[in-house]
């Protein structure tokens, strides 16, 4: 520790500390514009400048180390004068524009400048003028405003993982640009809109819509992945403008993807259903809530007495409210149903029953960056969990081992210690392997049932490679951590996959846990909307139709594993009652009686994230038109259906019978799996698909984002095959294909070349309407030139 | 990246590959310089594509690669002329001429600096200083010759070399 003293107060700080983390310890403010706390110094701005003891000049407080015994004053004569005369270098090439800037009202250099401007600059000369850049759907430039302060570049390559923005030309010329012809893509590009202290990057979708003294402010939490980030919802009238950012260290630090921050255009989407609607004699009415809501019951109740209440299914969208899954799983269970279920996209449920608890990530989140050995099994975790991802990344950079297995090598933007990228039949063959080499590198013996997975099938060196780097982390492996993404859990093998798992963290000592797919993957379980004995799981009540369905939240053709299957049921249904904030074609087509319910925003609710964290948030804004929240709504049905527990006042008093109380974390995680058979038969033949949900169609919400449907990574879907794949079809990249999944209906889509997939493989993006007629997202594909 | 690699020849993958090797293994875009030179040498210019392959071979961003070439003077970003004659127009140069040797140059060959001739032989540029302050005013054909003492009789002797 080396003791320092600011501004006449002395206080311990950490070695290598500089002079601007000390006087943060201290709640000293030292204006500033490059530094920033989670990105590398550059000390490029000067803004920061400050007069220590003994230099015989001021020193840059943010790339200054702290010293012993150190005095310095950051607001004395030198220091404010040093500063002013930064703030006026600053101000000869900036624009005097603050009235038509976005940024007006909340930029660092408007309010610096008020205390360390003046009202008049010595230049007189002519101000510099700096051509604007595409940088894609998202960020809006004026680059004249900017002050080269290279945040966003540093942004770029360090947290994002790929240098997308740079500072070309020199001196009075530099400017900062993307590579000719090229735009932002990663898919956190708009952080570098919080990141920009001036107005030259501003968020395009809010663009001009609003000034930020307008908008209320409420806290929430994202709908989306499993991370549960922290929001600030900013509204006006009711509407709202934007979503930024709240920090929170523990979960998604400083930062938002672009999908949390933008997909709040959904919320005003033309397709937002704001009227309670029955379809009778096959004519779509507009109705008042208490006809609707008595149709509703009516049919609910009509197919339970007839068909019994097995006949009617229950599928809830993981994104819904802890409150809403609570009450609708005690809907149907009072309507004498056990069809209830919120994992629409998984296929495997052989390990229902046997589970000790809630699949959760069998770690804290802020505990991923502690891990030394992480081992990625199936997950696109660039896309499916991009703040999971950009962790990663910085614990690679810290000497952190990362490997994957997968079936698609995208990259990561990680520096990886191994991979092994296999065929989906033959990620848990993969997986045994490397529970055999580690056992192997252990000198313990192996579950005899991997003695005979394998040989000859699958790829052994890079099994052993992985095996390898796990072992090497300190204590053999102790702080080693196995992380099971979407596509693992998607995978039809996903129990063999988890037991797997389970017996390579016990070998290493580690963890291992899963990547939560949707803002409320534990949450389900915490509000017990999965079946127990005798109930059909989402995947059954689908694939054995019932004559009635309630869907909350979720576009069942989207988000189900096999869509095409839900629909097919779904149009079957006598009665489909959906609870949803949004109206599709769809919908139209299969549904008795539409609810309007809120989304995230409009309501109040909790999500339970990944780490079994249970977040609650208030609603944001008033419901769109007659929209309600869906806790109220489904409370409402469980009254008019005389059902016994549904006097709730209050979205708090369901979330305090379901969890039992207000606890911080749910209890009952566990991951272990009690007698779990591995089923370890590689079985297709032909072409396997490899299905992504791409990061913009992973909910209703999202897909109705339009500036997100308008970036790189919403581009529409293609048959990709690795070269050779190709060959054998006889296929060029490019080419029209005909795909086709035993004797259904086919698609037509380009073919593309993807190096990075094994052979025999064809990725095809899932939750997309041009590939639902696919149907399973794991399944043997027959592909042909069109 | 690997298909962009065809833009580059295969010798100068190995002229590459000999400035590669002068530093550390994972450090290979610190050869970032010699290879935008090398390819410039070959291609007598650096496009768009020429920077994003060299950029892909050094395993580094083409943006990073592109503040490089941008940065320095002697990177050319557009096509130039059969001759680039470079001016140093730097104040010990300007005290001793060199803005009269660029105005000559200009008034004989018809162009301002950033233009090339008609007939593509000649493209002007101004330099930066060249580290040859005594010899002013100073002159660079192509980047790799020097040109001291350039009075109007030398620049026309220069002018009557380059065909």
């Amino acid at each position: 520790m080396l003791e320092i003293e600011i501004d006449g107060k002395t206080l311990q700080v950490a070695d290598g500390s500089t002079i601007i983390e000390a006087a943060h310890q201290l709640g000293t403010y030292i204006p500033h514009f490059c530094y920033h706390k989670k990105l590398s110094i550059a000390a490029n701005c000067r803004m920061c400048l400050v007069q220590v003891e003994k230099a015989p000049k001021p020193m840059p407080a943010c790339a200054t180390p702290v010293t012993n015994g150190m005095k310095v004053f950051t607001h004395s004569e030198l220091a404010v004068k040093a500063q002013k005369g930064v703030m006026e270098f600053l101000l000869i090439n900036h624009p005097l524009d603050c009235p038509i800037c976005d940024q007006g009202g909340e930029c660092q250099l408007q309010d610096l400048a008020v205390g360390y401007g003046e009202s008049a600059s010595q230049y007189q000369e002519e101000k510099r003028v700096v051509p604007d850049k595409d940088l894609g759907p998202l960020v809006s430039t004026d680059m004249t405003r900017c002050i080269n302060c290279t945040r966003c570049i540093r942004f770029t390559a360090e947290i994002a993982g790929f240098m997308e923005l740079g500072q070309s030309f020199r001196g009075e010329r530099a400017e900062v640009m993307p590579f000719i012809g090229k735009t932002v893509d990663t898919e956190l590009s708009g952080n570098i809109i919080d990141l920009c202290p001036v107005g030259a990057l501003t968020s395009k979708p809010f663009r001009f819509s609003a000034r930020t003294w307008e908008l209320s402010r409420r806290k929430s939490v994202s709908p989306h992945d499993g991370l549960g980030s922290n929001l600030i919802v900013q509204t006006k009238h009711d509407r709202v403008m934007r979503v930024l950012p709240l920090e929170n260290e523990d979960i998604n630090e400083c930062w938002l993807t672009d999908k949390e921050r933008f997909s709040y255009q959904g919320l005003s989407s033309a397709e937002r259903l704001t009227k309670p609607m029955v379809k009778q004699g096959g004519e779509w009415k507009e109705v008042d809530w208490s006809v609707a809501l008595d149709y509703a019951s009516h049919a609910l109740r009509d197919v339970a007495k007839t068909h019994g209440g097995a006949a009617i299914g229950g599928l809830l969208s993981p994104h819904a409210t802890l409150e809403e899954m609570y009450l609708a799983q005690k809907l149907l269970r009072g309507l004498d149903s056990e069809n209830i279920d919120f994992r629409l996209r998984q296929s495997d449920f052989s390990a229902d029953g046997k589970r000790k608890g809630t699949p959760w990530l069998g770690m804290k989140i802020a505990d991923i960056g502690r891990l030394d050995r992480v081992l990625v099994v199936g997950s696109f975790l660039r896309k499916d969990h991009p703040l999971v991802a950009q962790r990663l990344r910085q614990s690679a950079k810290r000497g952190a081992q990362i490997s994957i297995l997968h079936s698609a090598d995208d990259d990561l933007l990680i520096k990886l210690a191994a991979r092994a990228i296999a065929a989906p039949s033959q990620l848990p063959a993969v997986l045994a392997e490397v529970v055999k080499a580690v056992a192997e590198l252990k000198g313990v013996a192996a579950d005899p049932a991997l003695a005979k997975v394998g040989a000859g099938l699958v790829d052994v060196n890079a099994a052993k490679k992985i095996a390898a780097s796990l072992v090497s982390g300190s204590d053999g492996g102790k702080c080693a951590g196995i992380l099971l993404g979407n596509f693992a859990q998607q995978h039809p093998q996903a129990a063999t996959l988890s037991a797997l798992a389970q017996q390579l963290a016990g070998l290493l000592g580690g963890s291992f846990g899963f990547l939560g797919e949707a803002a409320n993957s534990v949450g389900g379980y915490a509000a017990k909307a999965i079946p127990t004995a005798g109930g059909l799981n989402a995947a059954a009540m689908l694939k054995d139709p019932r004559h009635a369905y309630v869907v909350v939240g979720a576009e069942p053709e989207l988000d189900c594993a096999d869509g095409a299957q839900a629909l097919a049921s779904l149009t079957k249904a006598a009665a489909v009652v959906v609870l949803s904030p949004f109206k599709s074609q769809a919908m139209l087509d299969y549904a008795a009686v539409l609810l309007p319910v809120s989304p995230f925003s409009e309501t109040s609710g909790t999500f339970v994230n990944t780490e079994g964290r249970v977040q609650s948030f208030y609603a944001a804004a008033k419901p769109l038109g007659e929209a309600r929240p869906a806790w109220k709504v489904l409370r409402v049905l469980g009254n008019l259906l005389d059902l016994n527990g549904f006097a709730f006042n209050s979205s708090e008093e369901v979330r305090a019978e379901a969890l039992d109380g207000q606890p911080e974390f749910v209890s009952g995680l566990d991951n272990g799996i009690d007698g779990a058979t591995l089923n370890l038969t590689a079985s297709p033949n032909g072409l396997e698909r490899v299905a992504d949900v791409p990061i913009h169609f992973s909910d209703p919400l999202v897909r109705r984002a339009p500036a997100l449907q308008q970036a790189a990574d919403s581009a529409a879907p293609t048959a990709r095959m690795n070269a050779a794949t190709l060959a054998k079809c006889g296929l060029a990249s490019g080419d029209k294909v005909k795909v086709g999944a035993g004797g259904t209906a086919a698609v037509t889509l380009p073919a593309q070349f993807d190096a990075g997939l094994p052979d025999g493989v064809v990725r095809i993006a899932a939750a997309h309407a041009d590939t639902v007629a696919l149907g399973a997202m794991s399944s043997v594909l027959s592909v042909e030139k069109a | 990246m690997t298909n962009q690699n065809d833009m580059l020849s295969p010798e100068a993958i190995k002229k590459i590959d000999r400035e590669v090797a002068k530093y550390p293994a994972d450090q290979k875009q610190s050869a970032v310089m010699a290879a935008l030179v090398i390819a410039q040498d070959e291609k007598g210019w650096l496009s768009k594509e020429t920077i994003a392959a060299v950029a892909g071979y050094l395993g580094m961003a083409p943006i990073a690669a592109y503040e490089v070439a941008s940065f320095y003077n002697m990177y050319d970003l557009q096509p130039v002329g059969k001759y680039k004659l470079t001016v140093c127009t730097n104040l010990p140069c300007a005290l001793s001429g060199g803005v009269h040797a660029a105005d000559y140059v200009k008034e004989k060959l018809g162009i301002d600096f950033n233009e090339t001739t008609a007939d593509g032989r000649f493209t002007l540029k101004e330099g930066e200083c060249m580290g040859a302050c005594g010899d002013a005013p100073v002159m660079l054909v192509n980047n790799k010759r020097m040109c001291s003492f350039m009075l109007p009789e030398q620049i026309d002797k220069l002018l009557a070399e380059c065909k």
